[in-house]
Protein backbone atom coordinates (compact mmCIF):
# COMPACT_ATOMS: atom_id res chain seq x y z
CA UNK A 1 0.00 0.00 0.00
CA UNK A 2 1.67 3.75 -1.30
CA UNK A 3 1.43 5.38 1.90
CA UNK A 4 0.15 9.09 0.39
CA UNK A 5 -2.00 10.66 2.87
CA UNK A 6 -0.25 11.84 5.93
CA UNK A 7 -2.64 11.60 9.49
CA UNK A 8 -1.69 14.77 11.73
CA UNK A 9 -2.16 13.23 15.46
CA UNK A 10 -1.18 16.23 17.53
CA UNK A 11 0.79 20.12 17.32
CA UNK A 12 3.58 20.59 19.85
CA UNK A 13 6.85 22.40 20.29
CA UNK A 14 8.47 19.33 20.33
CA UNK A 15 9.20 16.12 20.89
CA UNK A 16 11.38 12.92 21.55
CA UNK A 17 10.86 10.29 19.15
CA UNK A 18 12.49 7.37 20.64
CA UNK A 19 9.93 6.72 23.84
CA UNK A 20 7.14 6.38 21.01
CA UNK A 21 9.70 4.07 18.90
CA UNK A 22 7.05 1.05 20.14
CA UNK A 23 3.83 3.39 19.32
CA UNK A 24 1.79 2.19 16.72
CA UNK A 25 -0.68 4.41 15.08
CA UNK A 26 -3.90 4.33 13.28
CA UNK A 27 -1.92 2.99 10.00
CA UNK A 28 0.58 0.09 11.84
CA UNK A 29 3.37 2.13 11.21
CA UNK A 30 4.90 4.37 13.42
CA UNK A 31 4.67 8.02 13.89
CA UNK A 32 7.35 10.84 12.64
CA UNK A 33 7.39 13.86 13.06
CA UNK A 34 6.99 17.65 10.53
CA UNK A 35 8.62 20.89 11.79
CA UNK A 36 7.99 24.66 11.10
CA UNK A 37 7.74 27.61 12.54
CA UNK A 38 9.34 26.11 15.90
CA UNK A 39 5.96 23.99 15.97
CA UNK A 40 6.20 20.13 15.79
CA UNK A 41 3.03 17.81 13.86
CA UNK A 42 3.33 14.47 15.15
CA UNK A 43 2.04 12.24 11.82
CA UNK A 44 1.76 8.86 10.48
CA UNK A 45 2.15 8.02 6.67
CA UNK A 46 -1.44 6.71 6.04
CA UNK A 47 -2.22 4.36 2.98
CA UNK A 48 -5.30 6.35 0.73
CA UNK A 49 -6.73 3.12 -0.06
CA UNK A 50 -7.77 2.93 3.73
CA UNK A 51 -7.03 6.38 4.88
CA UNK A 52 -8.17 8.40 1.69
CA UNK A 53 -11.92 10.37 1.67
CA UNK A 54 -13.94 7.94 0.24
CA UNK A 55 -12.52 5.34 2.48
CA UNK A 56 -12.50 7.23 5.41
CA UNK A 57 -16.20 7.54 4.83
CA UNK A 58 -16.98 3.99 4.65
CA UNK A 59 -14.48 3.13 7.62
CA UNK A 60 -16.16 5.76 9.71
CA UNK A 61 -19.87 3.52 9.49
CA UNK A 62 -17.47 0.62 10.63
CA UNK A 63 -17.40 0.47 14.58
CA UNK A 64 -14.88 -1.97 15.09
CA UNK A 65 -12.63 -0.02 12.36
CA UNK A 66 -13.75 3.53 14.36
CA UNK A 67 -13.05 2.03 17.66
CA UNK A 68 -9.44 0.75 16.42
CA UNK A 69 -8.59 4.17 14.77
CA UNK A 70 -10.28 6.02 18.16
CA UNK A 71 -7.82 3.98 20.41
CA UNK A 72 -4.83 4.44 18.14
CA UNK A 73 -5.40 8.42 17.43
CA UNK A 74 -5.90 8.59 21.66
CA UNK A 75 -2.78 5.96 22.08
CA UNK A 76 -0.24 8.08 20.15
CA UNK A 77 -2.32 11.72 21.71
CA UNK A 78 -1.65 10.54 24.86
CA UNK A 79 1.87 9.30 24.63
CA UNK A 80 3.10 12.42 23.28
CA UNK A 81 0.98 14.32 26.29
CA UNK A 82 3.92 12.35 28.48
CA UNK A 83 6.26 14.69 27.26
CA UNK A 84 4.62 18.16 27.44
CA UNK A 85 1.70 20.46 26.38
CA UNK A 86 -0.29 19.45 23.07
CA UNK A 87 -2.81 20.24 20.91
CA UNK A 88 -4.78 17.35 19.99
CA UNK A 89 -6.25 17.05 16.49
CA UNK A 90 -9.70 15.94 15.80
CA UNK A 91 -10.12 12.45 14.76
CA UNK A 92 -9.56 11.67 10.94
CA UNK A 93 -7.07 14.86 9.95
CA UNK A 94 -5.62 13.95 6.70
CA UNK A 95 -2.92 15.82 4.52
CA UNK A 96 -1.27 14.82 1.13
CA UNK A 97 1.69 16.07 1.61
CA UNK A 98 4.24 17.85 4.21
CA UNK A 99 4.36 21.06 2.64
CA UNK A 100 0.25 21.76 3.87
CA UNK A 101 1.72 20.75 7.25
CA UNK A 102 4.28 22.99 7.41
CA UNK A 103 2.17 25.72 6.06
CA UNK A 104 -0.76 25.51 8.05
CA UNK A 105 2.06 25.49 11.67
CA UNK A 106 2.86 28.77 9.68
CA UNK A 107 -0.46 30.01 9.09
CA UNK A 108 -1.84 29.37 12.06
CA UNK A 109 1.36 29.49 14.29
CA UNK A 110 0.11 32.06 16.41
CA UNK A 111 -2.79 30.34 17.25
CA UNK A 112 -1.36 27.41 18.18
CA UNK A 113 1.23 28.87 20.35
CA UNK A 114 -1.45 30.42 22.41
CA UNK A 115 -3.41 27.31 22.79
CA UNK A 116 -0.10 25.36 24.22
CA UNK A 117 0.14 28.60 27.04
CA UNK A 118 -3.62 27.88 27.48
CA UNK A 119 -3.39 24.00 28.30
CA UNK A 120 0.57 24.67 29.71
CA UNK A 121 0.57 22.22 33.18
CA UNK A 122 -2.85 21.50 32.61
CA UNK A 123 -5.10 18.66 31.79
CA UNK A 124 -8.66 17.46 31.05
CA UNK A 125 -11.16 15.75 33.63
CA UNK A 126 -14.65 14.37 32.75
CA UNK A 127 -16.98 14.22 35.20
CA UNK A 128 -20.82 12.89 34.23
CA UNK A 129 -23.70 12.97 36.21
CA UNK A 130 -26.86 10.33 36.09
CA UNK A 131 -30.37 11.10 37.29
CA UNK A 132 -29.97 7.86 39.15
CA UNK A 133 -32.64 7.58 42.02
CA UNK A 134 -35.37 8.96 39.98
CA UNK A 135 -38.04 6.25 39.34
CA UNK A 136 -37.56 4.44 42.88
CA UNK A 137 -38.19 7.65 44.36
CA UNK A 138 -41.60 8.10 42.63
CA UNK A 139 -42.62 4.73 43.14
CA UNK A 140 -41.97 4.72 46.37
CA UNK A 141 -44.13 8.03 47.28
CA UNK A 142 -46.77 6.62 44.94
CA UNK A 143 -47.13 3.28 47.27
CA UNK A 144 -47.25 4.99 50.17
CA UNK A 145 -50.16 7.51 49.38
CA UNK A 146 -52.03 5.14 47.61
CA UNK A 147 -51.79 2.85 50.66
CA UNK A 148 -52.43 5.57 53.39
CA UNK A 149 -55.34 6.35 51.95
CA UNK A 150 -58.61 5.08 53.87
CA UNK A 151 -62.17 4.59 52.00
CA UNK A 152 -62.41 5.85 48.10
CA UNK A 153 -63.17 3.56 45.29
CA UNK A 154 -60.47 1.57 43.72
CA UNK A 155 -60.55 4.66 40.39
CA UNK A 156 -60.82 7.58 43.11
CA UNK A 157 -57.30 5.34 44.65
CA UNK A 158 -55.86 4.75 41.72
CA UNK A 159 -56.10 8.66 40.43
CA UNK A 160 -55.01 10.00 43.67
CA UNK A 161 -51.85 7.56 42.79
CA UNK A 162 -51.33 8.77 39.51
CA UNK A 163 -50.84 12.14 40.29
CA UNK A 164 -49.08 11.58 43.32
CA UNK A 165 -46.44 9.86 41.06
CA UNK A 166 -46.52 12.62 38.26
CA UNK A 167 -45.85 15.37 41.16
CA UNK A 168 -43.02 13.48 42.57
CA UNK A 169 -41.56 13.08 39.03
CA UNK A 170 -41.43 15.92 38.45
CA UNK A 171 -40.03 17.12 41.98
CA UNK A 172 -37.31 14.34 41.46
CA UNK A 173 -36.58 15.85 38.06
CA UNK A 174 -36.30 19.10 38.55
CA UNK A 175 -34.54 18.28 42.61
CA UNK A 176 -31.57 15.97 39.78
CA UNK A 177 -31.50 19.60 37.45
CA UNK A 178 -30.50 21.50 40.38
CA UNK A 179 -28.26 19.25 42.04
CA UNK A 180 -26.65 18.62 38.56
CA UNK A 181 -26.04 22.37 38.41
CA UNK A 182 -24.68 23.28 41.94
CA UNK A 183 -22.16 20.39 41.24
CA UNK A 184 -21.40 21.91 37.66
CA UNK A 185 -20.64 25.54 39.51
CA UNK A 186 -18.63 23.66 42.20
CA UNK A 187 -16.72 21.98 39.98
CA UNK A 188 -15.82 24.53 37.92
CA UNK A 189 -14.25 26.49 40.82
CA UNK A 190 -11.71 24.45 40.31
CA UNK A 191 -11.07 24.30 36.85
CA UNK A 192 -9.30 27.07 34.37
CA UNK A 193 -11.62 26.28 31.88
CA UNK A 194 -14.83 24.27 31.41
CA UNK A 195 -17.05 22.91 28.63
CA UNK A 196 -20.31 21.20 29.05
CA UNK A 197 -20.72 18.29 26.33
CA UNK A 198 -23.81 17.32 24.97
CA UNK A 199 -25.04 14.15 27.31
CA UNK A 200 -24.29 10.67 26.01
CA UNK A 201 -27.79 8.61 25.23
CA UNK A 202 -28.53 5.74 26.85
CA UNK A 203 -28.05 3.70 24.12
CA UNK A 204 -24.05 4.22 24.26
CA UNK A 205 -23.97 4.59 28.17
CA UNK A 206 -25.58 1.06 28.51
CA UNK A 207 -27.05 2.85 31.42
CA UNK A 208 -30.65 3.06 32.12
CA UNK A 209 -30.56 6.22 33.90
CA UNK A 210 -30.68 9.46 31.94
CA UNK A 211 -27.13 11.65 31.77
CA UNK A 212 -27.94 15.22 32.74
CA UNK A 213 -24.87 16.55 32.72
CA UNK A 214 -21.36 15.59 30.75
CA UNK A 215 -18.93 17.94 31.40
CA UNK A 216 -14.81 18.37 30.81
CA UNK A 217 -12.91 20.57 33.40
CA UNK A 218 -9.33 21.71 32.45
CA UNK A 219 -7.52 21.67 35.69
CA UNK A 220 -4.02 22.82 36.69
CA UNK A 221 -1.84 19.01 36.87
CA UNK A 222 -1.37 19.49 40.73
CA UNK A 223 -4.84 19.90 41.28
CA UNK A 224 -6.25 16.37 39.97
CA UNK A 225 -6.23 14.78 43.60
CA UNK A 226 -8.48 17.83 45.37
CA UNK A 227 -10.86 17.81 42.11
CA UNK A 228 -11.56 13.50 42.13
CA UNK A 229 -12.15 14.27 46.07
CA UNK A 230 -14.37 17.33 45.21
CA UNK A 231 -16.49 14.53 42.88
CA UNK A 232 -16.63 12.36 45.53
CA UNK A 233 -17.85 14.77 48.20
CA UNK A 234 -20.44 15.80 45.74
CA UNK A 235 -21.72 12.53 45.41
CA UNK A 236 -22.42 11.71 48.60
CA UNK A 237 -24.18 14.85 48.89
CA UNK A 238 -26.18 14.72 46.29
CA UNK A 239 -27.33 10.82 46.91
CA UNK A 240 -29.88 11.06 43.53
CA UNK A 241 -27.43 11.35 41.35
CA UNK A 242 -24.57 8.99 39.95
CA UNK A 243 -21.59 10.92 39.30
CA UNK A 244 -18.64 9.16 37.43
CA UNK A 245 -15.24 10.97 36.89
CA UNK A 246 -12.44 10.04 34.03
CA UNK A 247 -9.33 11.57 33.20
CA UNK A 248 -6.90 12.89 33.42
CA UNK A 249 -7.29 13.38 29.69
CA UNK A 250 -5.16 15.17 26.76
CA UNK A 251 -6.65 18.32 26.45
CA UNK A 252 -9.49 17.39 23.53
CA UNK A 253 -12.08 19.77 24.81
CA UNK A 254 -9.70 22.69 25.46
CA UNK A 255 -7.38 22.81 22.27
CA UNK A 256 -9.64 25.32 20.31
CA UNK A 257 -7.03 27.48 18.57
CA UNK A 258 -9.93 30.26 18.67
CA UNK A 259 -11.32 31.57 15.68
CA UNK A 260 -12.52 29.09 13.32
CA UNK A 261 -10.51 26.06 15.02
CA UNK A 262 -13.00 26.61 18.03
CA UNK A 263 -15.02 23.37 19.65
CA UNK A 264 -18.26 21.72 19.72
CA UNK B 1 -33.39 -10.66 21.58
CA UNK B 2 -30.33 -12.05 19.76
CA UNK B 3 -27.60 -13.18 21.50
CA UNK B 4 -25.21 -12.68 18.33
CA UNK B 5 -23.79 -9.19 19.35
CA UNK B 6 -22.19 -10.80 23.21
CA UNK B 7 -18.65 -11.33 21.87
CA UNK B 8 -18.45 -7.37 20.09
CA UNK B 9 -16.17 -5.18 22.02
CA UNK B 10 -17.26 -3.51 24.89
CA UNK B 11 -19.59 -0.10 24.06
CA UNK B 12 -20.50 0.06 27.92
CA UNK B 13 -18.23 2.47 30.28
CA UNK B 14 -16.43 -0.85 31.65
CA UNK B 15 -13.94 1.15 32.97
CA UNK B 16 -16.50 3.10 35.05
CA UNK B 17 -15.22 4.88 38.07
CA UNK B 18 -17.58 6.45 40.32
CA UNK B 19 -16.12 7.91 43.02
CA UNK B 20 -18.97 6.57 45.22
CA UNK B 21 -18.01 3.12 44.73
CA UNK B 22 -14.26 3.87 44.45
CA UNK B 23 -11.88 6.71 45.49
CA UNK B 24 -9.48 6.17 42.57
CA UNK B 25 -9.40 9.08 40.24
CA UNK B 26 -7.55 7.91 37.09
CA UNK B 27 -8.38 5.48 34.28
CA UNK B 28 -5.45 4.92 32.64
CA UNK B 29 -4.49 1.86 33.72
CA UNK B 30 -7.60 0.65 32.72
CA UNK B 31 -9.80 0.49 29.65
CA UNK B 32 -11.33 3.42 28.53
CA UNK B 33 -14.96 3.72 27.48
CA UNK B 34 -15.57 4.05 23.75
CA UNK B 35 -18.32 6.48 24.51
CA UNK B 36 -16.10 9.05 26.71
CA UNK B 37 -13.29 8.67 23.81
CA UNK B 38 -15.57 9.01 21.11
CA UNK B 39 -16.58 12.31 23.10
CA UNK B 40 -12.98 13.68 22.32
CA UNK B 41 -11.66 12.59 19.58
CA UNK B 42 -14.83 13.40 17.49
CA UNK B 43 -16.10 16.53 19.21
CA UNK B 44 -12.79 17.69 20.73
CA UNK B 45 -9.76 18.36 19.04
CA UNK B 46 -8.70 20.87 16.70
CA UNK B 47 -10.18 21.40 13.01
CA UNK B 48 -8.09 22.45 10.42
CA UNK B 49 -10.21 23.41 7.42
CA UNK B 50 -9.23 24.01 4.03
CA UNK B 51 -5.99 22.26 3.30
CA UNK B 52 -7.01 18.34 4.75
CA UNK B 53 -7.57 15.88 2.23
CA UNK B 54 -11.06 14.95 3.96
CA UNK B 55 -13.52 17.55 4.20
CA UNK B 56 -16.26 15.67 6.47
CA UNK B 57 -17.90 18.61 8.15
CA UNK B 58 -17.38 17.89 12.20
CA UNK B 59 -21.22 17.64 12.52
CA UNK B 60 -21.41 14.80 9.62
CA UNK B 61 -18.43 12.71 11.05
CA UNK B 62 -20.16 12.84 14.87
CA UNK B 63 -23.64 11.48 13.39
CA UNK B 64 -22.15 8.97 10.83
CA UNK B 65 -19.95 7.44 13.75
CA UNK B 66 -22.97 7.69 16.40
CA UNK B 67 -25.06 6.06 13.80
CA UNK B 68 -22.76 3.18 13.55
CA UNK B 69 -22.59 3.05 17.50
CA UNK B 70 -26.24 3.21 18.26
CA UNK B 71 -26.80 0.15 16.03
CA UNK B 72 -24.43 -2.05 17.64
CA UNK B 73 -25.20 -0.30 21.13
CA UNK B 74 -28.23 -1.15 21.08
CA UNK B 75 -28.68 -4.70 20.21
CA UNK B 76 -25.91 -5.12 22.71
CA UNK B 77 -28.62 -3.60 25.08
CA UNK B 78 -31.34 -5.43 24.25
CA UNK B 79 -29.14 -8.48 24.39
CA UNK B 80 -28.10 -7.65 28.14
CA UNK B 81 -31.61 -6.36 29.27
CA UNK B 82 -32.48 -9.70 31.22
CA UNK B 83 -29.63 -9.40 33.21
CA UNK B 84 -29.95 -5.48 33.80
CA UNK B 85 -31.67 -3.46 37.01
CA UNK B 86 -34.00 -5.52 38.44
CA UNK B 87 -35.57 -2.77 40.89
CA UNK B 88 -36.73 -0.92 37.92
Amino acid sequence: MQPNGIWVYAITERVDLTPLAQIRGVGGRGVRTVAAAGLTAVVEDVGLAEFGEEALRRNLEDLDWLEAAARAHHGVIDAVAQQGPLVPMRLATVYSDDARIAAVLTERGADFRSALRRITGRMEWGVKAYADRQPEASDDSAVTAGASRPGGGAGAAYLQRRRNQLTAQKNARRETLASAEMIHAALSGYAAETRVHTPQAPQLTGIKAPMILNAAYLLDSARGGEFAAAVTALAEQHPALRLELTGPWPPYSFAGTGGEGGLT
Amino acid sequence: MSSQHEEEPVLVPTSVTSPRQSPRPAIRTERIALVDLLDRVLAGGVVVSGEVTLAIADVDMVRVSLRALVTSASALIKAGDDEEVPGQ
